[in-house]
């Protein structure tokens, strides 16, 4: 196990050199003069112009400036903004935000993907089965751009006009957990839709294994056969898909960010790009780049707990 | 297993044995000492789902309302004059059968124009993941070696990159969105999917017998790679490719919604949307109009990708 975790940490290496390479390439090929636009319509006094260029290496090679950045990152530094801000401290707040979300969505996609898939699985070839696939084909199809906006008027608006019931708040982070709950689902919708595809064909494949026939024959009642025997296997892919998701949650949001009005990552993001402030762009995606590694270390790890034919050596 | 077989007969698609297939009406009559491909198994099947033939009919549609929009309404978007600010946000009527916008344009006809940038993106996002993903599988599939490695590792780097972020981040190193930039933006992101599946299928297909029987006879690597591996290989190319359409075009709204994609005076679905979204609690058709065909377009290509994967992959029935 030490040495599978070992090797394993060792691969993320090239991975997360890599991204990061890529994303710099990108950042450092952005238009516009970031020192230029420090002082808006005014020229930048060239003294001023030439400390800042110096400080933040603006006029080393493109491989040097990275190897400063990389420098800075071992270090746990992510460097500020040319205007002298840490990043980390404007990364931190959005980071909450973006995490609170991604971990709604991440809850409701394992529940009701989960419970539905569960059920469709047992009532394979039926009505319920049809339609439970028919609603995962919707969810897949229907855009979060559409979803967003149809689920706010629906729930936030009309709902509290016609009812009064005023539960799911439209826009900002002020409510509370409240605040997550449209969002979450709007994050959630297509990866809802295919866990229940996925929890539904394991299961179904499990429950015509030999050792659930055998959980059979032996006089098990049912409940303890698929809760104790079938489901506890089908849940390996499940999991697995539940964390490579995280990231893909994390780093797909900012439509959703932009719809509700959550300061998160992604927003933030694109307002940098905007204000050409490039350490925080590189910043918030090397920190997107790390939770998608880290969340699929983990869920490699926890293979052997969930499935104990697995062994590493 | 006699010498000559595998050459002439073994790989079931060769360009000449599907042609002589469909020159002959498909069907059970077929007096055929050829055995029935996957293909025209597929095809067989296919025909009979209802799931295909509505896909079919809706991608029919939004395809002429894509190359043809003048055949849907007469009003042209494009031309200024149609738009009267004094009639802004009118419900349905009779002139306007979807109201009007924010700017007293007739949001029918804005999304009937809208329909031709995202197919256009969508259907040259595919193609050109498709080809580069699916050659670079191919070529590393076949070889494997160090060329294989090197590729593989460079598609891990490309995943672990969140996709929307870094589309974003690719379209503002351009200054201006158009439905290109948007296609090149999306498919730097997704050809490293298409290469995974090209090259995992292409790595059962090398082994089978009729790859070691051709190349026993002394076919060449491209000969190999292009006339025997390739058609029995492409299968879930095919499949992903005809969902991704789908995916991209929902894709393309998101990144023009969120201002980076095509840009005003074009339009498209994801930029009405934009448009619409200030006004959107008072009047909501403008932008309930082009999300609904929008994602009408998006299911329809889901639809016909689990059609045609269900038809070409007997396994999963």
């Amino acid at each position: 196990m030490g040495r599978y975790v070992i090797r394993r940490l060792l691969q993320v290496i090239p991975v997360l050199l890599g991204a990061t390479l890529l994303i710099f390439f990108v950042v450092f090929a952005l238009p516009g003069d970031p020192i230029a636009s420090l002082s808006g319509d005014k020229r930048t006094p060239p003294h001023i112009a030439a400390e800042l260029t110096a400080r933040y290496h603006l006029d080393d090679p493109f491989l040097v400036q990275y190897g400063h950045y990389l420098a800075g990152l071992l270090r746990g530094d992510f460097g500020e903004t040319f205007s002298g801000v840490r990043v980390s401290e404007i990364v931190a707040g959005r980071f909450q935000i973006s995490l609170n979300l991604a971990l709604t969505a991440l809850v409701m996609e394992a529940v009701i993907g989960v419970g539905l898939g569960f059920y469709a699985a047992l009532r394979r070839g039926r009505a319920q089965d049809t339609l439970v696939l028919a609603a995962t084909l919707l969810l897949i199809s229907v855009p979060t751009l559409v979803t967003g906006f149809v689920l706010q008027l629906l729930l936030g608006v009309e709902l509290r006009r016609s009812t009064g019931i005023d539960f799911f708040p439209i826009s900002g982070a002020f409510d509370g957990w409240r605040s997550y709950l449209l969002p979450g689902f709007v994050l959630a919708g297509t990866s809802i839709a295919y866990l229940t595809r996925l929890t539904r064909t394991t299961l179904a494949e499990v429950l015509r294994a030999d050792y659930v026939r055998t959980a059979v024959a032996k006089g098990l009642p049912r409940r303890r056969i698929v809760g104790r025997h079938a489901l506890r296997n089908a849940l390996v892919p499940v999991v697995t898909y539940l964390g490579a998701d995280l990231g893909t949650l994390m780093g797909s949001a900012v439509i959703t960010e932009t719809i509700f009005n959550l300061p998160g990552l992604g927003q933030e993001l694109f307002r940098s790009i905007y204000e050409r402030q490039q350490p925080v762009v590189v910043g918030i995606v090397t920190l997107l780049v790390l939770v998608y590694v880290l969340a699929n270390l983990v869920v490699d790890l926890l293979y052997a707990v969930l499935d104990p034919r697995i062994r590493y050596e | 297993m006699s010498s000559a077989a595998p050459a002439k007969g073994a790989p079931p698609n060769t360009r000449r044995a599907r042609h002589a297939r469909s020159s002959r009406p498909p069907g059970r009559g077929a007096r055929t000492a050829r055995p029935a491909g996957l293909w025209r198994d597929a095809w067989h099947d296919l025909r009979r789902r209802p799931l295909f033939a509505v896909s079919a009919v809706l991608i029919a549609v939004i395809l002429v309302m894509a190359a043809a929009p003048g055949l849907f309404t007469s009003v042209d978007p494009y031309d200024a004059a149609g738009c009267v600010l004094g009639e802004a946000r009118g419900g349905p009527s009779a002139a306007h059968w979807f109201g009007t916008d924010n700017q007293g344009c007739d949001t029918y006809a804005r999304t009937v124009y809208g329909a031709r940038n995202s197919v256009l993106v969508g259907l040259s996002t595919t193609v050109l993941t498709a080809l580069a993903g699916g050659l670079l599988g191919l070529v590393a599939g076949f070889r494997g070696g160090w060329l294989d490695a090197v590729l593989s590792r460079v598609t891990e780097v490309f995943f672990a990159i969140p996709s929307v972020l870094g589309a974003l981040l690719i379209l503002s190193v351009f200054r201006t969105g158009t439905v290109w930039t948007v296609t090149l933006a999306l498919a730097v992101l997704a050809w490293p999917m298409t290469f995974r599946i090209m090259r995992a299928s292409v790595i059962t297909a090398r082994g089978q017998d009729y790859v070691v029987a051709a190349r026993g006879l002394g076919a060449s690597a491209g000969r190999l790679m292009f006339r025997h591996i390739l058609p029995n290989a492409i299968a879930p190319l095919i499949v992903v490719s005809t969902i991704n359409l789908g995916v991209f075009i929902a894709a393309e709204a998101g990144l023009s919604f969120l201002g980076l994609g095509v840009q005003s005076p074009d339009i498209t679905w994801g930029l009405m949307i934009a448009d619409a979204r200030a006004r959107f609690h008072e009047a909501a058709g403008p932008l309930l109009f082009p999300a609904g065909l929008l994602s009408v377009t998006v299911l329809a290509f889901i639809m016909l990708g689990d059609a045609v994967r269900d038809a070409l992959d007997p396994k999963l029935r």
